[in-house]
């Protein structure tokens, strides 16, 4: 049964990314605009809020430490829009592809697997949010919000933000069956985007129960670590927060993983 | 090239295929035939090794689909039913890019892509986006991109459904030369004369089960007669008229809009008919065609 003819081993699990990344931004070309409005998006938001708003605001102490309004609110947009991003790409995207464009089915009939397409779909929101990360922390740097040397390490912060978020979100949209689902998502989106501390600090909520609430959900987790690095004010919840987002990832991957594998390989 | 043994599929309750043994040779063009739901496209999906075997056992060119799928994907081309193009690139890029999926090169993708192009008569349309093909076109570079790695094994799902007569002629021209070139060909299809021109040897499946299996010409003989006298009378007169000609040919088969008697000799049944008295308002002679072991093996015709 076996042929003279060569035929290239089935690609590694690194050269799996590397083809579907290929074949992504080959086809992102096309939308360099829409490219462009995620990076605007976060910006808007500091000029508005963050400066705008921030001039009726006195300076305030967050983790012992004096920060402007402004240098309050940015790292936390630089966090939201790790999430917001993350949620589109891996929401109405990835349910295009899959239900409408079928193109995980035309990946599968290759030697590719679930988890390299899972994987690659992933790490592409993410290239996607690191740029949009990076391009918004020099306006940070360049606005003089940024306090610290810590801050180097909140765009990978903002990567994880958006590693966690997209795995989980893509699990969840493997579930939805038409458009209308999102719905659900949006749902979700507002109010942790408004209520996550990202405009004010999480100790308004008081001691009791809504604080605790607040703080185990994983944008605040997000949005803390990202205003702890940017302002050098580092405490134990960065730590936990680095966890929390990695488990929330990997879990979210897994979920992918065996979605696509009971949705695709039917 | 695929070896299966009491192969089965089901979804939940429902059992798509219920317990197949079926042989591919190297080399040859091999045909499912049946109706919709006869449980050919599970089949074909369990032998792309994208589908997961639910009873039996199956081997594509020596290999257990369940450990080594992508091994196996590595050396199959395949065609699905619809054509599953990705429509954010263009034309080129169908081909380049997929061809990447396989671990092939960059220097060979492109030229394989460009060879490829002209295979589908496409070249002119290497930078048009894939929406603004035609049917046939979609169809032509669906296949093209089923040959990117030179796949040892090609699978077709419905190849030419929805394809005008012209482009279905294009595309049997297409298959037959990659038949030549010693590709083997399995392909799903529920035309009947598309099974005659392109396969060797097929099986009729019916409900999950395989009904026969041979040559077109074998499966003729075995089941069917040399000839077959179409008649077609007035609306509703069918079901009354068949008893009085039944004695006429080896079997008559009543559809809804003519009787069809199957002898070696149509012509005669014909005078026969007429000697009796009757007046048919259209009549035909013509040979036993697949579509007529069909009828008799699944009793059913294809329109569905």
């Amino acid at each position: 049964m076996s042929t003279l003819r060569h035929v290239p081993e089935p690609l590694s699990a690194a050269g799996a990314m590397r083809v579907i990344t290929l074949r992504n931004y080959t086809t992102y070309k096309r939308y360099w605009k829409l490219f462009a409005t995620g990076f605007l998006e976060p910006v808007f938001y500091l000029f508005s809020i963050g400066i705008g708003v921030g001039q009726l605001i006195d300076s305030f102490e967050f983790n012992g430490q004096q920060v402007s309004y402004a240098a309050f609110v940015a790292p936390a947009m630089l966090a939201t829009s790790a999430f917001n991003g993350a949620l589109l790409d891996s929401t109405y995207n990835v349910f295009f592809k899959l239900k409408y464009d079928k193109l995980y089915d035309q990946m599968l009939a290759t030697p590719l697997t679930t988890a390299d397409v899972a994987r690659s779909e992933i790490l592409w929101g993410q290239l996607r949010g690191a740029v949009y990360g990076a391009a918004f922390l020099l306006v940070m740097t360049a606005m003089g919000l940024v306090q610290s040397w810590w801050a180097v390490l909140a765009l990978p912060a903002a990567v994880l933000i958006g590693f966690a978020f997209s795995a989980v979100c893509m699990g969840l949209t493997t579930f939805m069956k038409s458009f209308q689902d999102f719905d659900k998502i949006t749902l979700a989106q507002l109010p942790m985007f408004l209520f996550s501390a990202t405009f004010f600090p999480v100790s308004a909520y008081g001691d009791g129960l809504l604080r605790w609430v607040v703080e185990v959900t994983p944008l605040y987790r997000g949005v803390v670590l990202c205003r702890e690095l940017t302002t050098g004010a580092l405490s134990w919840a960065s730590a936990w927060s680095v966890v929390y987002l990695v488990v929330m990832g990997l879990l979210g991957l897994l979920l992918v993983r065996r979605r696509l594998d009971t949705l695709l390989l039917t | 090239m695929i070896s299966a043994r009491g192969l089965r599929k089901s979804f939940g309750d429902f059992e798509a295929v219920k317990g197949i043994d079926v042989e591919v040779r190297r080399g040859e063009a091999f045909g499912f035939l049946g109706p919709n739901g006869a449980g050919k496209s599970s089949t074909m999906r369990m032998i792309a090794a994208v589908s997961p075997v639910s009873g039996g056992e199956l081997r594509i060119l020596g290999m257990d689909p369940a450990v080594d799928g992508p091994a196996i994907r590595a050396r199959l081309g395949v065609c699905p039913q619809e054509d599953t193009l990705d429509n954010e690139l263009n034309v080129f890029d169908n081909l380049y890019i997929y061809g990447r999926y396989f671990g092939i090169d960059r220097a060979t993708c492109r030229e394989r892509s460009e060879e490829l192009l002209e295979f589908a008569q496409l070249t002119e349309k290497a930078k048009a986006r894939v929406e603004d093909l035609s049917g046939g076109m979609k169809r032509r570079l669906t296949i093209a991109r089923s040959l990117i790695n030179r796949p040892d094994l090609l699978l077709l799902d419905e190849p030419t459904t929805g394809l005008d007569p012209q482009a279905r002629h294009v595309l049997w021209d297409q298959l037959f030369r990659l038949k030549h070139a010693g590709v083997t060909l399995v392909i799903t299809t529920h035309y009947m004369d598309e099974a005659e021109q392109l396969c060797d040897r097929l099986v009729v499946m019916d409900k999950g089960l395989i009904a026969a299996e041979g040559s077109p010409r074998e499966l003729i003989a075995q089941h069917s007669t040399r000839e077959v006298a179409e008649l077609r009378f007035g609306v509703g007169e069918h079901d009354g008229l068949a008893e009085r000609i039944l004695d006429l040919g080896q079997r008559v088969e009543v559809l809804p809009d003519r009787l069809l008697v199957y002898s070696d000799d149509g012509e005669e049944v014909l005078s026969q008919v007429h000697t009796r008295g009757l007046q048919p308002l259209a009549t035909l002679v013509r040979r036993s065609s697949l579509e007529d072991v069909f009828l008799r093996l699944t009793g059913r015709t294809l329109v569905d």
